[in-house]
């Protein structure tokens, strides 16, 4: 194992360094930031039997490119449907490729997608604030955006040629047309035709889309005397409705707290498909119960450790492979005619 | 006494609400809760994030439910009565000369007074952390008094520097990174409040009383250099 080195080639606005998150500090204002999609983001880091939470890149439609000076080096590219370029070559995403010196890899918007992740086998160096590489956008604290000169440091960089090739996806893994909130908590302020063309009518999202929230066309959902209301806690995924009746679903960089009434939270486990949306996406909400909410968060747990699980499982090496496809033949071999 | 209401959010938080209203009683009984739940180590609970009246609490949802961790916050009630742990008051220096005050006359103007009397009324109010919110390290200290009480500005003003101390209505923050904003900014300060020390990141934890000094321009140049 040695050190890699990835300059940045170009980078579009929004390409930043993410870990899980920066945890424990909401009391004083700070988000816990993190990939948009958590999912996407371990999936990367589990291809490569790296620790889920790893410092990786987070790609948004604005493209990336990278440059090996010093390598080899192992990545995952996980996320939307992005499309990836090596030495003249299209692959689509959601692969493991080795990146030699002097090789360029391209990352751009595909078909669906907002947002791509580059995990290395290694560790990128990269800038902590609150024990965390995760980059807040509003501030640029943490590891921070990638612009074109810089270069990335990764320690303990490895090939891992038996890893290389197309990276099975989670299940359901597609842009979604149904989100599933619980209603509240300031669901109070809204008269129940507003509740109903909430849960009932189709949003649109909007240009006003980014790392801190999701601006959405929709019905009109003006609360009721609700403007003067004291500032509240918010969470990822809280549905906030502005004095001019439309909402908003905020996301990893949100402020921490807010005046303007939630009308609904969307589950932390329909997050990640829904920061793939586009401006111009069409998707409803689907109500449940906090039991339900509970339910669905448990077995999607489970679900989701057991997919990546499988990702991070020991691959056989070319030469195990090799061995084996050996002893096969000398079975056949000393089989009697 | 307060009782408080329990708001199940998704599959993972609830809201503990103490009150519609803001009151100073609401205020203390939110910070005891907080620091209650903190100490109880309630399985399951991984963040708290305190407001004005009420406070968030986010768990794991394989290890606990809504259900558990309302009945485990019910349990710690009723709350010790006001004195049970010490108020920290923090001091914070601020200058109010040219080029760091740039709203001070319009301030002075809507509130029919001077300079001077916008200051005295600044320096005079008794403040208190009612929350965190907007930025990191943004401390919303409720206490502005009268003389220094303008509405926000019809639009946000870019680029204002970390260091500002701004206010509205009966609010005042101490900025901690450069930030738009429509509050009005009445002078500047060299006390850091973002302390980047993950044990303790921020000046103020939220019930701490905050009292403003007033200092030279030659003070805060040689504070910031």
């Amino acid at each position: 194992m040695s050190s890699a080195r990835l300059k940045v080639v170009h980078a579009g606005p929004l390409v930043t360094l993410q870990d899980e998150g920066r945890f424990g500090a909401l009391r004083y204002g700070v988000s816990a930031a993190g990939p948009m999609d958590r999912l996407g983001f371990a999936s990367a880091n589990a291809s490569l039997a790296r620790p889920v939470g790893q410092t990786a890149i987070e790609v948004s439609l604005g493209g990336l490119t990278l440059e090996c000076l010093d390598g080899p080096l192992t990545l995952a590219i996980t996320g939307g449907a992005f499309v990836l370029s090596l030495a003249s070559q299209n692959l689509s995403g959601w692969q493991v490729l080795t990146l030699a010196p002097g090789e360029q890899l391209s990352i751009r918007g595909g078909n669906w997608g907002s947002w791509a992740y580059v995990a290395v086998a290694g560790q990128i160096e990269a800038q902590e604030w609150l024990g965390s590489a995760a980059t807040a956008s509003m501030t640029n604290f943490g590891g921070g955006a990638l612009s074109a000169g810089k270069v990335l440091t990764v320690t303990q960089a490895e090939a891992l040629p038996g890893r290389e090739g197309p990276i099975s996806l989670p299940d359901h893994y597609a842009p979604p047309k149904s989100i599933r909130v619980t209603l509240g908590p300031q669901d109070r302020h809204f008269s129940a035709e507003q509740i109903a063309a909430f849960t009932q009518d189709k949003f649109t999202v909007s240009g006003a889309y980014d790392r801190m929230g999701m601006r959405l066309e929709g019905p009109s959902l003006s609360p009721e005397g609700a403007l003067s209301i004291p500032s509240e806690p918010i969470l990822r995924g809280s549905v906030q409705v502005a004095g001019d009746g439309r909402a908003t679903i905020l996301l990893a960089d949100h402020g921490t707290t807010g005046g303007y009434p939630k009308i609904a939270t969307v589950l932390a486990e329909d997050q990640d498909l829904l920061t793939h949306l586009r401006a111009g996406d069409v998707f409803s909400f689907t109500v449940v119960t906090s039991q339900e909410a509970l339910q669905i968060a448990r077995k999607e747990a489970e679900v989701r450790s057991a997919y990546l699980e499988q990702l991070a499982a020991p691959r056989a090496t070319l030469a195990e492979k090799l061995m084996q496809e050996n002893l096969v033949g000398g079975v056949i071999a000393e089989t009697p005619d | 006494m307060i009782t408080p209401s329990f708001r199940p959010i998704a599959g993972h938080a609830v809201l503990v609400e103490l009150a519609t209203e803001i009151s100073e009683e609401v205020a203390d009984a939110i910070v005891s809760l907080d620091r209650a739940i903190q100490e109880a180590g309630i399985e399951g609970v991984r963040e708290t994030t305190p407001a004005l009246v009420n406070l968030l609490v986010i768990f794991d949802p394989l290890v606990t439910d809504h259900a558990q961790v309302g009945a485990a916050v019910s349990a710690l009630l009723p709350l010790p009565e006001k004195g049970g742990a010490a108020v920290n008051t923090r001091e914070v220096d601020v200058c109010y000369e040219d080029g760091l005050c740039p709203d001070l006359d319009a301030v002075a103007q809507a509130t029919g007074g001077s300079h001077e009397s916008v200051i005295s009324a600044h320096l005079a109010g008794d403040y208190r952390v009612g929350m965190y919110g907007f930025a990191p390290g943004f401390a919303y200290l409720a206490g502005v008094p009268e003389g220094a009480q303008v509405p926000r500005k019809p639009a946000p003003v870019r680029g204002i520097p970390a260091g500002s101390v701004m206010v509205a209505g009966p609010q005042c923050i101490v900025t901690t990174v450069k930030m738009p904003t429509g509050w009005s900014i009445i002078g500047r300060s060299p006390t850091q409040i973002m302390l980047s020390d993950p044990d303790k990141p921020f000046l103020f934890d939220v019930g701490d009383r905050v009292q403003f000094r007033r200092i030279s321009r030659d003070d805060y140049e040689r504070a910031v250099s």
